[in-house]
């Protein structure tokens, strides 16, 4: 259950960036989710609540996007779209497909006043 | 303001170590502007900050730290009784008259790991970290600044038993060790993916046990190499010593390697 701990971070980045763009309340906040990052949407959803409690971002609308996963494989180098960890290349059948986009978490943006 | 590492109060996820002397957390920097009101137009704030960003700033403080003084920093990771502390006892038999070696250990609650290190005449420092369920930088860089390791030092930081939320948390490690026993199933390589693709090596423990489960080995290793094909893979047992020295190996050539890159730095 490390989405506690990752919201909480979300909350420490809200509350610095308040003070650094000068707003005071949240009423929304859009997450960026890749589809490989070791995160579960639904965790997410279900902490957030709790974790903003009685911050700036107390009952802001959490908004999830998610980002595609896509890969380079390391014996080819082509590049593709991946579905899993364990993506077989579609070029030339073997494992090893780095993870070039879709394994990271990260805040976009926020509507605020 | 932290003296160690000019840390805010309340940085770390982790509840601190046993022995601690900071106790910051429930920082709630947001006493200060409330000069708008609900009647303030409301407006869009581009951010695109990394949700693991300041666990990785950290991380890379820690990774510097290392690298500068040729410690070799692991970061064992595995399911709750596949054997790391047992691993470690016998790493620290196998090497303690060679190297210098300290031990960071992570686990929800008490010191009995740290104890079980501590009695074989090796530094350790436990860090518990109550409800959260992974070790993070900002925790272990506090715990290495404890330890006050000497140069080429072999770091073991254990991680707390669990195979998913570890793999989120770069603790600023040269490398991820993944545990697996041969008691558990042979297809968590493909269960719990993201850990063993993080991993640099696979290590089956209790092989003295293959005999009495239903665990194929080569299978595992597929699988493993299905997520991270170019996964070490280390087959032992740490308490009857099988394949043993192949664990030691490995250790002195990665430990020797950071050894000299620290060397090559060192020059002007």
């Amino acid at each position: 259950m490390h989405e506690l701990s990752l919201l909480q971070n979300v909350r420490d980045i809200l509350e610095a960036e308040a003070l650094k763009q000068g707003f005071c309340k949240v009423r929304q906040v859009t997450l960026e989710i890749g589809e490989l990052a070791c995160i579960e949407a639904e965790a997410l959803r279900f902490g957030f609540d709790v974790v903003m409690k009685d911050s700036l971002a107390a009952d802001a609308e959490l908004v999830i996007e998610h980002l595609a996963a896509r890969g380079r494989c390391r014996h080819c180098h082509q590049d593709m779209a991946m579905d899993g960890l364990q993506q077989i290349c579609q070029f030339c059948g073997q494992y090893g497909v780095d993870i070039l986009q879709g394994d990271t978490m990260k805040i976009k943006e926020l509507r605020v006043i | 303001m932290c003296g160690i590492c000019g840390c805010d109060s309340g940085e770390s996820e982790t509840k601190g170590h046993v022995h601690d002397h900071h106790d910051h957390h429930d920082h709630h920097p947001h006493d200060h502007i409330h000069h708008h009101d609900d009647t303030s137009p409301e407006r869009l704030v581009k951010i695109e900050q990394d949700i693991l960003g300041k666990n990785n700033r950290y991380a890379e403080q820690n990774r510097r730290y290392f690298q500068q003084h040729g410690i070799l920093a692991l970061n064992l990771v595995s399911s709750p009784g596949a054997g790391k502390t047992t691993l470690l006892v016998a790493t620290i038999r196998a090497l303690k008259d060679r190297m210098a070696i300290a031990v960071i250990e992570g686990d929800q609650q008490t010191r009995h790991d740290a104890d079980r290190i501590e009695a074989e005449g090796v530094a350790a420092v436990q860090i518990n970290t109550g409800r959260a369920c992974h070790l993070d930088a900002h925790g272990v860089g506090h715990a290495v600044w404890d330890l006050q390791m000497p140069d080429n030092s072999l770091l073991a930081i254990e991680n707390v038993g669990n195979l998913v939320c570890p793999a989120s948390f770069d603790l600023g490690e040269a490398h991820k060790v993944v545990v697996l026993s041969v008691t558990e199933g042979d297809d968590k390589p493909l269960k719990y993916p993201d850990i063993f693709r993080a991993a640099d090596v696979m290590i089956v423990n209790k092989i003295d046990l293959l005999p009495y489960v239903d665990f194929d080995v080569e299978r595992c290793i597929d699988f493993a190499r299905r997520v991270q094909p170019s996964i070490a893979i280390i087959k032992l047992s740490a308490t009857s010593g099988d394949g043993f020295s192949g664990w030691i190996n490995w250790l002195l050539e990665r430990a020797g390697r950071q050894q000299t890159q620290n060397t090559q730095e060192a020059m002007p």
